[in-house]
């Protein structure tokens, strides 16, 4: 299949040439139209999820941003958006900076139960989030963090730091050893050395584990929906209620803002990986 | 790394020992440069692991323990319980005058605590009727004189006192610890006879775990069925046009699991874009449209639909891998397009399937959010019946007791993961 | 159980009198409040119930004090936050807007405070006290009521299939013959498993009596089975009117004013039927565990919010009845629509001609028991 076919090929081979491609265009189709489709619906100027006659038939008064206003001005809609954009990158900061202190100690060559470590480290990201959600909700109101800022920020970070740790690691693993050897022996201090010499290396790591933390926070609703009180309401939660209860068409227009912002972030991902790549000398990028 | 420093011109000193520069046996030094190197790994991890045992495992070690956890009898009524003890359960006669006493003097600082209701909810779950029974004798109890004898009033107040049965589950669930929570969530109960299963009609957790199961594998078969295709068309195509495609996989992989579930819901309704769709093709009519909502079958079509790309992610990694000279070879010695593909290609990709089924069956049986909102009551997994005893049946120790199953199952899986993956070698996008 | 005479009286009221509408007496926001915080987080259900209390009650009460108001749509799991709130003595709510049964379930637990109705509470205009102006509805110490209301059937007008049928008594919900399609119901025994009893031929007041018998809930579950698969079951009070909305089913249970809005204000082609419709009620408690600035404005609104006039606005945005026997007087037109307010209310004499006597004290007995057959039941 990575070239064309030869012209000797049978009329069974050439069918299933085309058919296996037909295959997996339903598939990639599958995968994609979900999302697609609730972007049209977004602009439905009636308060319904599926299209309307005059939207098939292109009638611009079928269209409106009423939705998107509705998003940009309802005080519930807009508190939600608040506290998601000042939790996420608080819970991606704290994620992002144990994990890559950690990531390089684990990267040593000789870690005492490193594996024990690891799967104490990637756990959050295992364990099935009703389980951390409930267990959370009692330990933090004992603490008096359930229904705070600082609880969720703490049980967020908890959740990202495992993609923080495989990113960076995986960088980690095809870093030269050498190069710090090279520079502890021409001088460098440790901490100069780590923000001269491997910071820049393992940068695309950093950045991609932190933007999986980022949206691990960002996207998470099961423990906020247990550790949170209505101040910190975000806007998975809102969502959540409004698929459960009032499931306005809002939504879809907050769920296309969330499509957009997702296809940034795999933009600048795929960026960063080409980056990766050409720095480590795997692509000739 | 401080070894680094080490020349070697002068390490052998007359009595043959190696020595570092500073004198010291260089076998010493070694061993202090690499006591030193472990120090510094473990002080860059400690930060992180003290972070996560803290605010994850401890939480959740925390909430497993309630699923054995068991004071509330001792602490509600504990004259009654020290001197239920002596009474044996099997004599076929009811306690004596001293422990009604005592259940009464006990009821009277529970009931003007107000914590003897909670107390029958939770023998409630080993025996049905004990809410019901303490409500009403805290409602009368504080009437009731102060003088005996209580045996009587108590059993005037309700008969259920005159019950042996009643005093023996008291009885059996007075120890700290009780594996009673454990036993509902398999569907027994502890009786005078040893454990029994339930009767039929009272079973849910058995069958919950099964169809948890049961969907969770269907999930992941689906997923393979998908995605398997998806990674060998993308393994061989040129670079160029397999990172364009890569994007359609990796577009649903960061949208939001609510905007897809969101999606989803649109889409299946009866009155959704689907069903409008096939009405419109006259493939059915206005009165058959499908159900594929809160189902089932919604489930697993969302489902699916949301872990697709953690199966076509490693299947593509180790099918990239994989030479096209295998192929070739087994085609230029005679082998069918199928044979070939089936006796060569496909056995080597079975790394890569072990790796996806097993991600995506983890994460499939803990799902919650998706199921909540597309399932149903068909189409719900265990994880929404812990969520359920939580929030709404208040039966925190029977919800501790199934996650403890559920995060003994995953971590079953985990295992096996590991063992063939390594966690180390886990990769995203 | 009186409930269902007061509540007849509460309605008659209502229907004599002319809308009244004095400007709006503000003393008691405007009273003094010593030592109180200037924060009050209110948990309440959300959507237009929620909204109503907005309009009626903190916007007022926020723009004489000036005190901020934090929105939680908790209720449906407020037990069980209160429960581990109070285990972990951090309670975060102030005022807690729950539905009797709960406020019974917390008062019993010691987890909601007693509320004295002498002085805690605004006498009627007339000078009757609270408690006497609340009569039974105030089921015990805790619970101070704000509204009646009902949980009946609404269902869609347009149904080919129905030839013309109309569906006017509860019995019908079972009636898969004449009335074919989905129906959703509450994913709970309550109300369920009596109107299936009644349907099963039960007199009204045998109800609860053939309820208490194994043979009894085996019977009633026996009678919902007919209809299971053709059951969406809901958990939150907006999901009937948007089912019923969207067509995915053809009748569905809920509360009384969700489906006011969704008729009158949405203009669906959606009716209601009265049959059997459950009485209940909703209202404040105050959780157990505040400090005391908290726990002094907690009662400082309390006291303004549960007054005759505020009870009475409430009904302008909201077709349920207010709790209060002198605020029915008050019940004028709905604040936006001009819709005279008291034929949309439960209590109104037109719909109440049969109602079903929802029984608190049997339900808090028996709920546990119950609800683990009906949670099973459902499952398998």
């Amino acid at each position: 299949m990575s070239s064309p076919l030869p012209p000797y090929a049978s009329t069974l081979q050439l069918t299933w040439f085309y058919a296996f491609r037909v295959i997996c265009g339903l598939i990639f189709f599958f995968l994609i139209f979900p999302i697609l489709v609730i972007v049209p619906l977004s602009f439905n100027a009636e308060n319904f999820f599926t299209f309307t006659p005059g939207m098939l038939r292109l009638d611009p008064d079928a269209y409106s941003f009423k939705h998107y206003v509705d998003f940009f001005t309802n005080p519930d809609w807009q508190q939600a958006l608040y506290n998601s954009v000042t939790i996420a990158p608080a819970a991606t900061i704290l994620a992002t900076v144990l994990g890559t202190l950690a990531a390089i100690g684990l990267s040593q060559a000789h870690v005492p139960y490193k594996s024990a470590i690891m799967a104490i480290l990637i756990s959050p990201m295992i364990v099935p989030l009703i389980i951390s959600a409930a267990g959370m909700y009692f330990f933090y109101s004992r603490l008096g963090l359930q229904g705070t800022y600082i609880g969720v920020v703490l049980a967020h970070a908890a959740l990202g730091t495992p993609f923080v740790i495989i990113t960076v690691t995986a960088t980690l693993v095809g870093f030269y050893r050498s190069l710090v050897r090279a520079a502890a022996s021409m001088g460098a201090d440790p901490v100069t050395t780590f923000f001269k010499v491997q910071m820049p290396l393992i940068m695309p790591g950093v950045i991609s584990g932190a933007l999986f933390a980022f949206i691990t926070s960002f996207d998470e609703v099961v423990v906020v929906l247990f550790l949170g009180s209505a101040s910190q309401k975000t806007l998975p939660w809102q969502m959540f209620i409004g698929l459960r209860e009032q499931i306005s068409p809002t939504i879809l227009a907050v769920a296309s803002v969330m499509v957009a912002l997702s296809i940034a972030l795999l933009f600048t991902l795929e960026m960063l990986r080409r980056r990766s790549e050409r720095l480590r000398g795997l692509s000739p990028g | 790394m401080s070894s680094a420093t080490d020349t070697p011109t002068d390490a052998i000193a007359g009595d043959g020992i190696v020595r570092a520069a500073d004198g010291t046996p260089l076998k010493r030094s070694l061993a202090r440069a690499l006591r030193r190197e472990k120090l510094r790994s473990f002080l860059l991890i400690a930060p992180l692991l003290a972070f996560v045992v803290i605010s994850f495992l401890l939480p959740i070690a925390d909430m497993l323990f309630r699923s054995v956890e068991n004071n509330i009898v001792r602490d509600t009524i504990p004259e009654t319980v020290q001197t239920l003890a002596s009474w044996d359960a099997d004599s076929g006669e009811l306690p004596d005058e001293r422990v009604f006493a005592a259940l009464y003097r006990d009821l009277q600082i529970a009931v003007e605590k107000r914590i003897h209701t909670r107390l029958g909810s939770r023998l409630n779950y080993e025996k049905s009727g004990m809410s019901g029974l303490f409500r009403k004798t805290g409602r009368e109890v504080r009437r009731l004189e102060a003088e005996g004898p209580f045996r009587e009033r108590f059993i005037e107040i309700d008969e259920d006192w005159a019950d042996i049965e009643v005093w023996a589950v008291i009885k059996r669930y007075s120890p700290p610890y009780t594996p009673g929570y454990f036993l509902n969530a398999v569907d027994a109960e502890l009786t005078a006879e040893g454990v029994e299963m339930k009767p039929e009609n009272e079973r849910i957790y058995l069958t919950l775990f099964w169809r948890t199961l049961v969907m969770s594998l269907m999930i992941t078969l689906s997923c393979l069925l998908l995605g398997y295709p998806i990674g060998y068309l993308l393994s061989h195509l040129p670079a160029r046009s397999a990172n364009l495609l890569m994007i359609l996989v990796l577009l649903p992989f960061w949208t939001s699991l609510l905007v897809r579930t969101s999606a989803w819901k649109v889409l299946l309704q009866q009155q959704g874009v689907i069903n409008d769709f096939l009405v419109w093709i006259n493939l059915i009519d206005d009165a058959g449209r499908l159900v594929m909502i809160n189902n089932q079958t919604g489930t697993i079509i969302a489902m699916t639909h949301i872990l697709l790309p953690f199966m076509i992610l490693p299947l593509y990694s180790v099918m990239q891998t994989i030479s096209p000279s295998y192929v070739r070879a087994a085609k230029s010695l005679g082998a069918s397009d199928w044979t070939a593909f089936w006796r060569v290609y496909f056995p080597q990709t079975v790394p890569g399937i072990g790796a996806g089924a097993i991600l995506v069956f983890i994460l499939a049986i803990g799902y919650y959010i998706t199921p909540e909102l597309v399932g149903g009551t068909s189409g719900i997994f265990i994880s929404n019946r812990i969520a359920y005893h939580i929030s709404t049946s208040l039966n925190w120790g029977l919800a501790a007791a199934l996650g403890t199953i559920l995060l003994l199952l995953v971590m079953a899986l985990f295992y096996v993961y590991d063992r063939i993956v390594g966690i180390d070698n886990v990769k995203l996008g | 159980m009186k409930l269902k005479s007061i509540l007849m009286a509460t309605a008659a009221a209502g229907v004599l009198a002319l809308p009244a509408f004095a400007e709006g007496d503000m003393s008691l926001a405007e009273a003094p409040c010593e030592n109180c915080a200037d924060e009050l987080t209110v948990v309440s259900w959300g959507g237009a119930y929620q909204n109503s209390q907005i309009k009626a009650y903190s916007e007022p009460y926020a723009e004489a004090t000036g005190v901020t108001f934090v929105w939680d749509e908790s209720s449906a799991e407020a037990v069980a936050k209160l429960r581990a709130m109070s285990e972990a003595g951090n309670v975060t709510w102030d005022v807690v807007d729950v539905v009797a049964s709960d406020a019974i379930r917390l008062c019993d637990e010691g987890l909601a405070i007693e509320i004295d109705g002498a002085t805690e509470l605004a006498p009627a205009p007339d000078g009757t006290s609270a408690d006497d102006d609340f009569g039974v509805l105030r089921v015990n110490d805790c619970f101070v009521p704000q509204i009646v209301y009902s949980t009946t059937f609404g269902y869609r007008t347009d149904v080919a299939e129905w030839n013309g049928a109309v569906p006017d008594d509860i019995c019908d919900i079972f009636d898969l013959e004449t009335f074919p399609g989905k129906r959703s119901l509450q994913r709970r025994p309550i109300d369920n498993m009596e109107w299936a009893t009644y349907c099963n031929g039960t007199p009204k007041d045998e109800i609860y009596d053939v309820l208490s018998t194994d043979e009894g809930i085996a019977a009633a579950l026996a009678k919902l089975d007919t209809i299971k698969d053709q059951v969406v079951w809901w958990t939150a009070g907006a999901e009937t009117p948007q089912l019923l909305a969207d067509g995915e089913v053809v009748m569905g249970s809920t509360f009384n004013g969700r489906l006011f809005s969704a008729i009158a204000e949405q203009d669906q082609p959606i009716a209601m039927m009265w049959d059997m419709q459950s009485f209940d009620l909703d209202g404040w408690i105050i959780p157990e565990g505040l400090d005391e600035a908290r726990l002094n404005r907690a009662k400082h609104f309390l006291k303004f919010a549960t007054d005759t006039q505020r009870l009475a606005d409430q009904a302008k945005y909201i077709s349920y009845g207010p709790a209060r026997a002198s605020s029915a007087p008050l019940v004028g037109t709905h604040a936006e629509l001009g819709i005279d307010m008291a034929p949309h209310m439960p209590t109104d004499p037109a719909n109440a001609a049969n109602v079903h006597n929802y029984d608190y004290t049997w339900w808090a007995d028996n709920r546990d028991d119950i609800d683990a057959k009906f949670q099973a039941w459902l499952v398998q």
